[in-house]
């Protein structure tokens, strides 16, 4: 009875986070399934495609992590489309025209992109302007920018340094070939550290006295992600191993969920968006934690960048358009408040990865654009309905 | 002469509070009447049930006006019978035009359409009648408090009033725009409108009224007429109560002094020209408990928050020595470091991130207290949640319990705790049992008893003088921006505090009309 209560209310109070690995799962499946229906079945998750929703949404994922700062602050940042395709044009013209080498074209891009947030955020920081309205003009800006500096046409293509960032793989330094043997021991060791640190969680939930999750309920969950990253990984080692991309995003993933939950910094940017008042009264310079969501916003936005100019191999005019639109959504879906202070990391690239997997499958099936930007659309405000609806239970 | 206004054995109850207890009043048509009584006597209550924004059926007694009963629904209800409030918060929408401001909600229109001739012209109309020479379609935020003041005036006269109802209608104005209004209460009088006026300054009040009304402890007290108004019977009226055991025992041990501010100047932050607090001293020693005691609008919280990270107010100048030593407080995380607390008045909108855990909000204030090398370290911030929830007696399932699901007494417990967490030397105490049941009150009262006896200083600023007298051990009265007097513990008693201020006030009045 008091074990049947307890999964009941947990389940109440965690409805969200695992609801939204629960739709993940069901969208795959969903997936799966269409396409075998399909006169010539096709296989949904084959390695290929996994590759390819990494290196496709890899750049939506990056934007996110840093959209979920400006959003937990209380602000949004309209721009990062913009600055990204800005961005992106400065490392083309740098690695093309300059002829500078990646590791250079890199940190420097991101330095690029750092100052423009920056830029930004000075004025809604310090200035207090709504930060919707410098950064609806930085879309602007920034996109003729991009244009001015391209002059109308493509830069690309790149050399094999550059493009590496994005088309890239693991090398395989256990030289066993196929399948990928660094990949099968980086994604064991994913798995070990997943479990070793939910074990570690859960431990500490006991003693901090936090009602434990239901041990049922928590071996549930760790063995199907334990299963899922198992599977991919065996998936990607039998094809060309982890893509450079991927290894970026876990490692940015680990990074910021470990910002945002155990660093006084990150702390005191959920406690400024949950009552800036307060915060501030506590003793915690608010302006300069909003301009600083801004910075690293645009040097998530340069990194996202360079890796979507890498994958084209060329900086287009029109690269990164309805970026910022991607980033916005995939940190409401995953489950950030519209007011600011609170959603989490891991339901970001959730949110993120919700998107991608939606749009390749919509893609293979043969869905058009036109029905996929509605269907997205209204995937967006069905989780934001049943966030608000929770609650007001 | 029958009463324009008779309200009989008005009652009204709140969860846990009984706000108002057979409470009577009558008014005269014609008439100008005062009601008085300290702050939370229960003055703006009544009003609200008068004007309807508590509906017929919230409250007990009757109201029969206008020789009928009255039952309204609303606001609308009332206004539609003459009765207009002007609360002591101006309701004016800034970024519209005079002319727009008159007529909201009661728009001069046909079918939806304004006629804006009419409108600029019947405008023109209200606004000589309260004498004021501003153009219809100035915006209102270009206008002073004062000339606002006579805005919402002019909006009660275009909806055609017959009793009207001034919330403290002085309490933000300078004097002579604070005489310019009680002209026009005078001029309006003789026009026929019968007024209502809450004030607790006794001057203008003596200038104006015809009769005064005082209410205490949600009761009438007594009605006197003109020739029977005296300051001392006043004062008696509205603070004669007993005192009951209500604050816990406490041997005072006061030692050296701990904090001193000298000739403290703040200005209003948007109104240019506009000083708020205007050369403040006080000290506070070791082991000791300050009050601040004064009406609302006193700058009490704006010195406190002025002295706490300059919060509050621009052109701030004076000295602040803690310890003996000069302190910086320039900025919140200097005060905190010069061992400063500040626990607001409005713990909800500036004390509180309300959506997140007790162990959050605890240790908010002082993050490094629990990290190392800016990491958290959770396990000793938890330590640190469940150390404060024993030691406060916070009552709550878990420390990771949101405080939106606490009770007005363990959040005020929880914001007590974030600034013990800091150390402080000093904390000031605004308000710091407003809102809370009675029961949380007297804990409240025994963890400010423990702190002093740890050696600790504590300024204590409150609206209710019982409390402030039985548990301070000095008294500061302030009025009007400036600190008016100081009283001993065996000195202070609620006449002598709202003689000094009364005698302040006088004294304002008398320069006013000097100069």
């Amino acid at each position: 009875m008091a074990e049947q209560k307890g999964l009941g209310a947990h389940l109440g109070g965690h409805l969200r986070e695992n609801g939204m690995l629960v739709a993940l799962v069901a969208i795959v499946v969903l997936f799966s399934v269409l396409l075998q229906l399909q006169p010539q079945p096709v296989s949904f998750l084959k390695a290929q495609n996994i590759t390819n929703i990494f290196l496709q949404n890899g750049h939506v994922i990056i934007l996110a992590l840093g959209m979920l700062l400006v959003i937990v602050a209380g602000h949004i940042d309209l721009s990062v489309g913009s600055v990204a395709a800005f961005t992106g044009a400065v490392a083309a013209w740098l690695t093309v025209n300059v002829g500078l080498p990646f590791y250079i074209v890199i940190p420097l891009t991101l330095v690029v992109g750092g100052l423009i947030g920056a830029a930004q955020g000075y004025w809604v920081a310090f200035w207090r302007i709504p930060s919707f309205i410098v950064t609806l003009a930085g879309m602007m800006v920034f996109r003729g920018a991009t244009m001015w500096m391209l002059g109308g046409q493509n830069i690309g293509p790149f050399p094999k340094g550059f493009q590496a960032l994005s088309n890239g793989f693991i090398p395989d330094l256990t030289g066993i070939g196929r399948p990928h043997g660094l990949t099968l021991i980086v994604i064991a060791i994913a798995i070990g550290l997943q479990l070793w640190l939910g074990l570690r969680a859960r431990a500490r939930d006991a003693e901090f006295g936090i009602t434990p999750e239901p041990s049922g309920l928590f071996w549930a969950r760790n063995l199907i992600i334990a299963a899922a990253t198992a599977f991919v990984g065996w998936q990607l080692a039998s094809f060309r191993g982890l893509p450079n991309v991927m290894v970026v995003l876990a490692v940015l993933t680990a990074l910021y969920a470990f910002f945002t939950e155990n660093t006084v910094t990150g702390r005191r940017i959920y406690a400024l968006g949950g009552n800036e008042k307060a915060a501030k009264l506590s003793g915690i310079r608010t302006d300069r934690l909003v301009f600083l969501c801004f910075v690293n916003m645009g040097v998530l936005a340069a990194l996202a960048g360079m890796i979507v100019t890498a994958r084209l191999n060329s900086a287009t005019p029109k690269a990164g358009t309805g970026f910022e639109l991607d980033a916005i959504a995939s940190v409401f879906i995953g489950g950030a408040s519209m007011t600011g202070g609170s959603g989490k990391i891991v339901g970001v690239v959730i949110g993120a990865l919700i998107m991608g997997v939606m749009n390749m499958g919509m893609s293979i099936l043969g869905i058009g654009s036109d029905y996929q930007m509605m269907i997205k659309g209204l995937v967006l405000l069905v989780a934001v309905i049943f966030d608000v609806y929770n609650k007001n239970k | 002469m029958t009463a324009l206004l008779e309200m009989r054995g008005i009652g009204k109850v709140f969860p846990g509070v009984r706000a108002l207890d057979n409470v009577s009043l009558t008014v005269a048509p014609g008439e100008i009447h005062a009601i008085c009584g300290e702050n939370g006597a229960g003055k703006s209550t009544l009003m609200k049930v008068l004007s309807g924004v508590y509906p017929h059926g919230s409250y007990e007694g009757e109201i029969i006006y206008d020789g009928a009963p009255l039952a309204c629904r609303n606001i609308r209800d009332s206004e539609a019978r003459g009765i207009i409030i002007i609360h002591q918060e101006l309701a004016l929408v800034p970024l519209l035009s005079i002319a727009e401001n008159l007529f909201l909600g009661n728009e001069v229109a046909q079918r939806g359409v304004i006629n804006w001739a009419l409108a600029f012209q019947k405008t023109g109309e209200l606004l000589k009648k309260v004498g004021l020479d501003e153009a219809p379609t100035t915006k209102v935020e270009k206008l002073g408090v004062g000339k606002q003041q006579l805005i919402e005036i002019a909006k009660a006269l275009a909806k055609d009033v017959r009793l009207l109802i001034l919330d403290e209608p002085t309490a933000a104005l300078q004097e002579n725009d604070s005489q310019k209004l009680l002209d026009l209460m005078l001029e309006l009088k003789a026009q026929g409108v019968t007024q209502i006026i809450i004030s607790h300054k006794l001057n203008e009040i003596s200038r104006v009224a015809d009769r005064i009304t005082v209410i205490r402890d949600g009761s009438t007290v007594s009605t006197m007429d003109k020739h029977e108004i005296s300051e001392d019977r006043i004062i008696r009226d509205m603070v004669g109560r007993d005192m009951a055991h209500r604050y816990p025992e406490r041997v005072p041990n006061p030692g050296e002094v701990l904090m001193e501010v000298k000739d403290w100047n703040v200005w209003h932050p948007e109104q240019l020209g506009r000083q708020v607090i205007k050369g403040a001293a006080f000290n506070v020693r070791k082991g000791e408990i300050v009050g601040i005691a004064g009406l609302m609008g006193s700058g009490r919280t704006e010195l406190a928050m002025s002295l706490f990270g300059r919060s509050y107010g621009r052109d701030i100048t004076g000295q602040v020595t803690m310890g003996g030593k000069p302190a910086d407080t320039s900025t919140v995380a200097k005060a905190v470091e010069a061992g400063l607390a500040y626990v607001t008045e409005d713990r909800k909108v500036l004390g509180l991130v309300l959506e997140e855990p007790i162990v959050r909000n605890v240790t908010l204030a002082n993050l490094p207290g629990v990290s190392r090398r800016g990491v958290l370290d959770k396990r000793r911030e938890t330590e640190v949640a469940e150390r404060y929830r024993k030691a406060m007696a916070i009552r709550t399932p878990g420390v990771q319990q949101k405080v939106v699901n606490l009770s007005g007494g363990n959040q005020q417990k929880v914001v007590l705790s974030k600034w013990l967490f800091t150390d402080p030397q000093v904390l000031i105490l605004d308000e710091p049992t407003r809102g809370i049941d009675v029961g949380a009150k007297f804990e409240i009262y025994s963890i400010m008893n423990d702190l002093a006896a740890q050696g600790r200083g504590i300024v204590m600023i409150s609206s209710e003088m019982p409390e402030l007298l039985g548990m301070c051990d000095r008294i500061y009265v302030m009025n009007e921006g400036r600190i008016v007097g100081e009283l001993s513990a065996e000195e202070a008693s609620q006449e002598r505090i709202m003689a000094l201020i009364i005698k302040d006030n006088g004294q304002m009045a008398g320069e006013g009309e000097a100069a």
